[in-house]
């Protein structure tokens, strides 16, 4: 895994959006968007509900398709054409809010699910990677139940796993403890540490600034469908540059 | 703050008791189901009062008083109750029309053949079963050959297919391919692409607004007026293509139902992962959509067998049509009663078993710990 994440040439940004716009019909959702991500290099999106941050996560994947402007990842842009977004799904994994497990599916099922029919890899050395895995989101003894039997924690980190699956270079994490009750969302934090720690690329929305503070290389602020202020975590905590940062930090930070 | 109380437990400690007496058993439940209010007492015994008028007499005119000798004529029979000669005379019409006798060997071996298709699609454990969905697979083929024959077989004529055979292929017929064409124009109707999404919506409202009769007639009668002279088609082949697509749009509409709640995440965690379209939808999306969506897909099931008796108007002798054809005969026109409860016995039975096959499936699926624990909305 580590080694997919640390080859081929370290210069290039392993993300790059230029210029890039989003409607949802009538509704200009993403404004203007640039961004460069390095290899390696994890962001912390963070906002206001409704400012877009979300959106512009599932635009790097194509799971929405931005109108106007550019976004290329690991030096493939994503258009309409169809080859290049199967390349992309299999770079970039997503976790999800509602994490998303397939529910008339074991846990290992949900794993090996894009390793066998996607990669089209032997069960049996997909079982060992999805093992693996589990394994090391702390879960392999959960691997023949259902999604329906495992705690919030239990299913996020099992997502997580079955991201991994597809040793992408790019991890996308869309307000993956939002859904999950307090006593679990450590478990699923310390797992995303874990990860940045091997030089995973990470992208997350999320309003966890503890996780923020720890991991991240640079923050992102979003308001209103625009990338208000961007900065190391340092910096952005203590002394953000823009009203709205300062108003919307004033608010999470205050309890 | 705590109630300073005497409790019985210290805190933390208090063990699962049994729930008091009089509130479990048949004498309560009694209690609460049939006599909890005056109205529920005056419900009650109206209902046994129903039963035991109507119960006896039935069982008497149809069982205690009744003629089962098989008689010529139902002249003959004697006895105030039934006269089941009109069965009993001619069974072999009931069930598969006048299909010659010397070939019977082959609708009792397509029976035999059904038998084991339900075993291997329905069952829960079968050794093998990926070998024999083959012989699932080739069912209708197979099936085809043997009734209708070539190949080396006799060729029995459509028009010699009758009663309780004719109706089972109609709808087993129906029931295999509703089921795929169905699922194709639900499909349709929720695609992105506008001509597809047109097509099958125009579709299904099309066959929604007019009734299956109509169809048939326009099967029977006037299609034949489109194709070039000489060419025709089997009017039985015409029929279950009007069937199939009938019920088609039916099941596309419950289908529907099922694939609208199934969650969009579903979809797009399949995408993310690299899954395609079609496999998504497969191994995802409708796997979890006809599951929630069994009861309406056997209720169409259901709805539809019995709908093949409709074909009995255009001429065709289905179940209803063969009881229909005896009764004319001047020897039996005295005995409709009969011949019409066996025939809608024969139609209850399979009907029953649908039904009840499709309730022990949904416990059976409800049971296995399947369903996504709802996390709190967004």
């Amino acid at each position: 895994m580590s080694s997919s994440v640390s080859d081929t040439e370290p210069g290039r940004p392993i993300i790059e959006i230029v210029g890039m716009h989003k409607w949802f019909g009538a509704f200009h959702v993403l404004k203007d968007i640039h961004l460069t991500v390095a290899r390696g290099e994890r962001i912390v999106i963070c906002g206001p509900s409704g400012s877009g941050k979300s959106t512009l996560i599932r635009c790097i994947n194509r799971l929405e398709v931005h109108q106007r402007g550019r976004i290329t990842v690991d030096g493939i842009e994503l258009t309409d054409d169809l080859k290049n977004i199967d390349e992309i799904r299999r770079e970039v994994g997503i976790v999800f809010q509602q994490f998303n497990l397939f529910p008339h599916l074991s846990i290992l099922d949900n794993c090996l699910l894009a390793m066998t029919h996607v990669r089209k890899m032997a069960r049996p050395q997909a079982e060992e990677t999805a093992m693996a895995l589990l394994e090391r989101v702390r879960i392999p003894e959960q691997a023949h139940k259902y999604p329906g039997q495992l705690s919030g924690g239990q299913q996020q980190r099992a997502a997580i796993a079955r991201a991994l699956c597809m040793s992408p270079r790019i991890m996308l994490f869309d307000e993956p403890t939002s859904a999950l009750d307090p006593e679990m969302i450590r478990e699923v934090l310390d797992v995303m540490v874990g990860l940045a720690e091997e030089g995973m690329t990470m992208l997350v929305v999320t309003h966890e600034m503890g996780f923020a503070r720890t991991v991240a290389n640079r923050m992102i602020f979003m308001d209103e469908g625009e990338i208000i202020e961007e900065a190391p975590p340092q910096t952005f905590f203590e002394n953000p540059q823009n009203e709205r940062t300062r108003a919307f930090l004033s608010q999470i930070l205050s309890h | 703050m705590m109630s300073a109380g005497q409790r019985a437990y210290p805190p933390g400690q208090h063990p699962d008791l049994p729930p008091p007496a009089g509130t479990v058993g048949p004498l309560a439940w009694a209690r609460a189901n049939l006599l909890s209010t005056p109205f529920n007492i005056a419900l009650t015994l109206a209902a046994l009062g129903f039963l035991l008028w109507a119960i006896p007499p039935l069982v008497d005119w149809a069982i205690l008083s009744a003629d089962f000798a098989v008689h010529d004529s139902s002249r003959a029979c004697t006895g105030a109750g039934a006269c089941w000669a009109v069965v009993s005379n001619q069974p072999e019409q009931y069930l598969w029309g006048f299909y010659p006798a010397d070939s019977l060997w082959r609708p009792a071996l397509v029976a035999l053949y059904l038998l084991g298709v339900v075993y291997v699609t329905l069952a829960r454990r079968v050794p093998f079963r990926r070998k024999l969905l083959w012989g699932v697979a080739a069912f209708p083929f197979l099936a085809a050959w043997l009734l209708h024959g070539g190949l080396g077989l006799d060729i029995v004529s459509t028009r010699q297919w009758g009663g309780f055979l004719l109706t089972l292929v109609v709808g087993v017929t129906g029931i295999i391919a509703s089921l795929p064409f169905g699922i194709l124009l639900a499909l349709g109707r929720r695609s992105e692409l506008p001509l597809i999404r047109a097509l099958s919506t125009g579709f299904i409202e099309t066959i929604r607004g007019i009734p299956l009769i109509i169809f048939l007639f326009f099967a029977s009668v006037m299609l034949p007026l489109f194709f070039p002279e000489g060419v025709s088609f089997d009017k039985l082949v015409r029929v279950l293509i009007v069937v199939v697509m009938f019920s088609g749009a039916y099941m596309a509409e419950v289908i529907r139902g099922g694939l609208q709640a199934v969650p969009r995440g579903q979809f797009e965690a399949a995408s993310a992962l690299g899954l395609g379209y079609w496999q998504a939808m497969g191994l995802i999306v409708l796997p979890q959509a006809l599951r929630i969506a069994i009861p309406g897909i056997v209720n169409n099931f259901i709805a539809l067998f019995k709908d093949t008796s409709l074909v009995a108007i255009i001429g065709l002798f289905d179940l209803l049509g063969t009881a229909q054809l005896i009764l004319r005969n001047e020897n039996w026109i005295a005995a409709p009663e009969e011949a019409y409860v066996f025939v809608a016995l024969l139609f209850w039975i399979p009907c029953f078993l649908m039904s009840r096959y499709s309730l022990s499936l949904e416990r059976r699926l409800d049971a296995a710990p399947r369903a996504v624990k709802r996390a709190p909305a967004e």
